[in-house]
């Protein structure tokens, strides 16, 4: 379970997150959605231990992770992933030993064993046989589902998406989308996504919790906040701009 | 200024409990000295050999006036031991190496690698800092005695068969004058000089701004941190050394 209790961060004069508050469940798949630079992605990089709150705590199965020195974190973070928004592959390296290097550091595997389980993984995010590319050879959703082989190579119980589909086509995005929600169902996996956008709350959301002006502002299911009638939430979900609103 | 120098000392202080509880692998480090060490030889020896080509020339010039040609290899040969072998190869590997590191470590920070690295169960102090500051440290007493072989073997080339010098007084005054003391001076130094271009490099690279711009700055930052850092240290170095050995 994930638990985040009044979390505050700034960033010199700009406060991002003001006290937020939620709970994910395990085996959940939470949906975090807000506007851009709305402090999504920090929220996130909280809860993986990436950067220190100035006040509040996250506990991750009950350990409170917001002021572990880097080292204890790495046990934490034995159990999670990270799908970065843009991917993060390392450059020096072929897709194989990106989406191998978790199995390779910890080494406990043979290299012939590791070389089974990319393949294996490359094939669960339709990659099959692209151990030989290089990064700068693939295209955004293609880097993006490297990006993903790599986080979920080693069977984590947490996997968290800042944004999966930003950056690309509808079709991309949607395949994008249903291979979070296959992973999910196959490995049963808590699931944590950080988008702005509505298909994927759609395609991948259980719950969605909504942050506005560094709070969480609404904790609904998909279908509540489509239904949502709240000018905040509909201005949001309808992408209602408040330049719109003057017009009108 | 305060929250930089925080950040060296607990950088130095996860390089030490790196390397005693870290999960650092030897062949990172071996492939670290591949890419520091060999790929900087050409560098080192091209520095080497035209700084003892033209330390002979001038020392000859001068000793030439009176009658103290034979001593000119003895100058060369204790100076490039001592100074100018160990002060020019770490500046050469400071452009070479230490530019290269604060790059790299840079754009791996502002493209999130470096926070991928940290999922991913590994440390980026274990995999990428202390690899580099061992491998440096190893490599650079190395490259020290490369570029003070070829100074040394440069100049004497120089004198005997270009300047005329007597080879056999020359090289009975170099080996009387050049002693161990000399060569450990530039050894130790090297050693000094390795740490202090990868830390450099590598706390830059780790800490640097956003965007192009701070990985240009960083570069920019370890250069020249570096270059003065050689200067200064070798300074106290000569001093420490002369007392020591």
């Amino acid at each position: 379970m994930i638990k985040v209790s009044g979390l505050h961060k700034s960033f010199g004069t700009q406060h991002v997150l003001q006290g937020v508050d939620m709970e994910i469940q395990t085996g959940e798949a939470a949906i975090i959605v807000g506007r851009s630079g709305g402090g999504k992605s920090v929220l996130l990089k909280h809860i993986t231990g990436l950067i220190q709150p100035d006040q509040g705590q996250v506990f991750i199965n009950g350990v409170d992770i917001s002021h572990l020195e880097e080292r204890e974190l790495l046990k934490i973070r034995r159990d999670m992933a990270v799908m970065f928004q843009g991917a993060a592959l390392f450059d020096s390296m072929s897709v194989g030993e990106n989406v191998g290097f978790y199995l390779q550091r910890e080494g406990k595997m043979t290299s012939g064993e590791i070389e089974k389980k990319v393949a294996e993984t490359l094939e669960l995010v339709d990659l099959n046989g692209m151990q030989h590319k290089w990064p700068s050879d693939l295209s955004g959703g293609m880097k993006k589902r490297v990006g993903l082989a790599r986080a979920i190579i080693h069977n984590p119980s947490i996997v968290f998406y800042d944004e999966p589909t930003a950056g690309l086509d509808p079709v991309v995005s949607d395949s994008i989308d249903h291979l979070i929600r296959r992973i999910c169902d196959i490995r049963q996996v808590t699931t944590v996504v950080i988008t702005h956008d509505m298909r994927t709350v759609r395609t991948v959301g259980e719950k969605v919790y909504m942050l506005v002006n560094g709070k969480i502002y609404l904790t609904a299911t998909p279908d509540e906040l489509f239904a949502s009638q709240d000018p905040v939430v509909y201005k949001f979900v309808n992408g209602i701009s408040d330049s719109e609103d003057v017009l009108s | 200024m305060l929250l930089g120098l925080k950040q060296v000392w607990g950088l130095l202080l996860e390089v030490v409990y790196a390397l005693v509880h870290g999960s650092w692998k030897v062949s990172d480090i071996v492939a670290q000295i591949y890419q520091i060490g060999v790929r900087s030889q050409s560098v080192v020896m091209v520095t080497g050999a035209f700084t003892g080509l033209v330390l002979t020339a001038q020392t000859y010039f001068q000793f030439h006036k009176f009658g103290m040609d034979t001593l000119t290899l003895a100058v060369n040969s204790v100076a490039m031991c001592s100074e100018l072998g160990p002060v020019l190869a770490a500046l050469m590997v400071a452009g070479r190496v230490g530019a290269a590191m604060a790059a790299e470590l840079g754009t791996m920070r502002v493209s999130e690698q470096i926070d991928a690295l940290r999922t991913l169960n590994t440390h980026p102090v274990d995999y990428l800092v202390l690899p580099r500051v061992a491998a440096t440290t190893i490599a650079m007493p190395v490259l020290v005695c490369e570029a003070v072989a070829v100074g040394i073997f440069g100049g004497y080339a120089l004198g005997v068969y270009a300047l005329g010098i007597d080879p056999i007084y020359s090289w009975a005054n170099m080996v009387n004058m050049t002693h161990v003391k000399d060569l450990m001076t530039g050894i130790i130094k090297g050693f000094f000089f390795g740490g202090l271009i990868s830390f450099t490099g590598c706390y830059k690279g780790l800490f640097c701004k956003n965007g192009a711009q701070g990985v240009g700055e960083a570069t920019t930052d370890t250069v020249v941190i570096s270059s003065i850092g050689i200067l200064m240290l070798n300074f106290c170095l000569t001093l420490i050394l002369s007392k020591i050995l």
